[in-house]
């Protein structure tokens, strides 16, 4: 009989990336924040680290058996969605703490959507933000400050991170009547010192969540990720742009153009959420300009959640928002097609 | 003045020219059988005009055509026809073919020399000439050519641009046609600028063949109003819609046609079967074809008849290797896979691509996890995770809204897809089910 060939669809030929490429070349993007957080927490940072990567991986194995579908750890998803939510969490958390946040992550964010590229919003950021509804004292105090620095970047206050001395001083500045001479002298001196602390949070030497504080060993996976193709510049710069804008506009305490926008550009999560949760690629729009206004978008709602919501920090939830309305983008941002 | 020779997409898979593009083309030995399929073309299909049995000579007519959008085929070889049968075709399934066992002889039907005068014949009659030469596009969509040189009375046509881009990876036919008949190439475009009266001609160019862009320029210099195109490297340059926009910065409008923007293209391999066609009357018997891939031991660039099987082009390359996957009638990007090596060289037939099961792509499906790569590189500004999503859940009119039917099937999505899927091929199986759709209503 005469010899029979394959027959499949062109191309016939394919480009040698894949999806457990790009997620493993993320995971190594992240370690370098991994190892900061560990050396400025000490080491319950990395059981921390490792019970909500064992955590994620452990509630994928779990949900897809249950949901009778092939068990797929080895794209490396669950890796990284273990790695973002320890990073989002305060290092002394105790550790039952991330291990329910990866099963509620990985569980509600991503399973029970049909897993891996239907999510439509980042499991990480679910984990993060079941926890914060659920144990928010765990969440949101800070004790253990930086090696080699303090909880707040700053000398004269001591029990809280940057963000939050940001937010009572500017609260003090902002509605002076009702405080003390004395509380606004000292709110003044407090905001000065933040806005020259830059270097402190510039190396991580700040308190705060426990991969979020280092913004050079952040940059440094960033730079990686965008080197390979992984992520592009639309989101981050679209995100930290807009924060930039608006906290230097409207951020200041006396009057328009009286903001620090380096202080906000390198406080909180911005660094880590703009780089490695908002280029999250399936729960981010498709499109040029659909990417662009992502961007915008949350950092419009990490500006104003930042200066008058109720927490310090907004990034968890500005990207979750704007991940609800990736499909609306992508749809009203559809290009133009050649010659149309 | 500073010109953007390019496009904004694609992509840059590995050219693989390196294994044949250095080799002259060689003349096949002839065949003992040729398999004649009556449709090569787009178009309407042509009649037959020959019986089993009956001995014809090389460049006679086996088929007519009365309609104008197609062509006749050619006897190839000398001999006599052993069978009018269903015989697998390189575009899939079988069609009914012409089977032509050789004398030996290989006799033409006449002498075929150039005759003094063609350049001064009336247009008309050089139009009936590639018609009847059976000349159809020889970049591989195989579109009469005739056709494409009578545009209505209403479009300006002003530009010609012939494609030398060969943007497809692995394949040199047209590289080697640039290099060993540079002067039938320019004379057959003059022949096509005169059929369309203009004056103003692009050969597009690849900066990827920098021998060729050399020899070509120097044979233009002496001439007015042709001008080598460089154009930089990047699949699918050579994409019609994609070639004008890098070598006039006109955009063809959505779903229409170049003379929309008064241009024609034609492939470089075309222009010298229509000069061919006019200046000697000979019809469109053989082609250059280069056999390649990873699987084949010794990639050649060959002179072969129009009918050869797959399998005797193989044979003339040293065969191929033991870990053979696939084989390719085209390039790697759009080129089909077949089932067997028994088809035959066609009109459209610019490669054979010969792989092995790693290079040939047989990985699994993944979802898609929207990285939106396939968007960043479509050339034709469309979202080609969505449209395939849409197929694949039987939402025609969603995919059609997208512009299902502005894709042009180049394959850049698909090959840059980190998850594998397979989105030309649903976007093909889309186009086919709302065409089908449509014919029920």
């Amino acid at each position: 009989m005469e010899r029979r060939f394959v027959i499949s669809p062109s191309p016939h030929v394919k480009d040698g990336d894949s999806i457990q490429k790009i997620m493993y070349a993320v995971v190594i993007a992240l370690i370098p924040a991994g190892i900061g957080g560990i050396y400025f927490f000490g080491l319950h940072a990395l059981w921390v680290i490792a019970v909500a990567i064992a955590a994620s991986l452990g509630a994928e194995a779990l949900f897809s058996k249950m949901m009778k579908r092939p068990i797929q750890l080895q794209d490396g998803s669950a890796i990284i969605t273990g790695l973002l939510l320890a990073y989002n969490v305060p290092a002394e958390v105790p550790l039952w703490l991330p291990a329910i946040g990866a099963v509620a992550g990985i569980g509600i964010g991503k399973m029970a959507f049909g897993g891996l590229g239907y999510n439509p919003m980042n499991p990480a950021l679910i984990g993060r933000a079941f926890l914060m509804a659920s144990w928010a004292v765990h969440m949101t105090v800070f004790r253990t400050a930086p090696k080699g620095g303090t909880l707040s970047g700053i000398d004269a206050i001591t029990n809280a991170t940057p963000l939050n001395v940001f937010k009572g001083a500017r609260e003090i500045l902002t509605n002076s009547v009702n405080y003390s001479a004395e509380q606004v002298t000292e709110a003044t001196q407090a905001i000065t010192q933040l806005y020259n602390s830059s270097g402190n949070l510039f190396w991580g030497r700040v308190g705060g969540c426990l991969g979020e504080t280092s913004a050079i060993l952040l940059l440094l996976g960033a730079v990686f990720l965008m080197y390979k193709r992984i992520i592009g510049w639309k989101i981050p710069f679209a995100y930290i742009g807009t924060v930039a804008i608006l906290t230097w506009a409207f951020g200041g305490t006396n009057g328009l153009f009286s903001g620090n926008p380096i202080f906000h550009i390198l406080s909180g999560g911005l660094i880590l959420g703009a780089f490695f949760m908002a280029t999250d690629m399936t729960t981010t729009p498709v499109t040029f300009k659909g990417r662009l206004y992502f961007g915008i978008g949350c950092g419009i709602f990490t500006f104003v959640i930042r200066l008058w919501g109720g927490y310090p920090e907004g990034v968890s939830y500005s990207i979750l928002l704007m991940n609800l309305a990736t499909p609306l983008l992508d749809r009203y941002t559809k290009p133009k097609v050649f010659g149309g | 003045m500073f010109r953007k020779n390019s496009f904004s997409g694609g992509t840059h898979p590995h050219d693989e020219k390196q294994w044949s593009s250095a080799k002259a083309i060689e003349i096949m030995p002839l065949p003992e059988t040729v398999i004649i399929p009556i449709q090569q073309h787009i178009g309407a299909p042509s009649d037959l005009i020959v019986e089993k049995g009956q001995t014809v000579k090389k460049g006679q007519a086996l088929s007519s055509s009365s309609k104008f959008v197609s062509v006749p085929v050619h006897a190839s070889i000398s001999g006599t026809i052993k069978a009018i049968e269903q015989r697998p075709h390189p575009l899939g399934a079988n069609l009914l073919s012409v089977v032509i066992e050789s004398d030996g002889e290989d006799s033409w039907i006449s002498d075929f020399k150039e005759e003094p005068d063609y350049f001064e014949l009336d247009v008309q009659q050089m139009k009936q000439r590639i018609a009847d030469a059976g000349v159809a596009g020889m970049g591989g969509a195989a579109f009469p050519s005739h056709v494409k040189l009578s545009p209505p009375e209403d479009k300006n046509i002003d530009t010609l641009i012939l494609n030398g881009v060969e943007c497809e990876p692995f394949l040199t036919a047209d590289h080697r046609i640039m290099l060993e008949r540079p002067d039938e190439i320019i004379k057959g475009m003059r022949l096509i600028m005169k059929i369309l009266k203009i004056d103003t001609g692009y050969i597009g160019i690849e900066a990827n063949k920098p021998d060729a862009i050399a020899l070509l320029k120097e044979k233009v210099n002496k001439e007015t109003g042709i001008e080598v195109v460089v154009l930089e490297v990047k699949y699918p340059q050579g994409a019609e819609k994609q070639l004008i926009k890098a070598s006039t910065n006109r955009d063809v409008p959505a779903g229409k046609l170049p003379m929309e923007i008064g241009c024609v293209v034609q492939n470089v391999g075309t222009a010298v079967a229509i000069y061919e066609a006019v200046a000697m009357q000979k019809p469109l018997i053989e082609r250059v074809v280069t056999v390649t891939g990873t699987s084949i031991h010794e990639p050649k660039n060959l002179l072969a008849r129009i009918g050869t099987p797959f399998s005797e082009l193989i044979a003339c390359c040293g065969g191929m290797k033991d870990n053979t996957a696939k084989i390719v009638n085209g390039g790697p990007m759009m080129g089909m896979a077949q089932l067997t090596d028994a088809v035959p060289v066609i009109k459209g037939t610019s490669g054979i691509l010969v792989l092995d099961e790693k290079t040939a792509n047989m990985q699994e499906e993944n979802p898609c996890i929207a990285c939106a790569r396939c968007v960043d590189v479509c050339p034709m500004k469309l979202l080609p995770n969505h449209i395939a999503s849409y197929v694949e859940y039987n939402k025609f009119d969603k995919a059609n809204e997208l512009g299902i039917f502005d894709c042009m099937e180049c394959g850049t999505c698909s090959f840059i897809c980190p998850a594998k899927r397979h989105l030309v091929h649903y976007i093909k199986l889309g186009k086919a089910l709302i065409n089908e759709q449509k014919k029920a209503v």
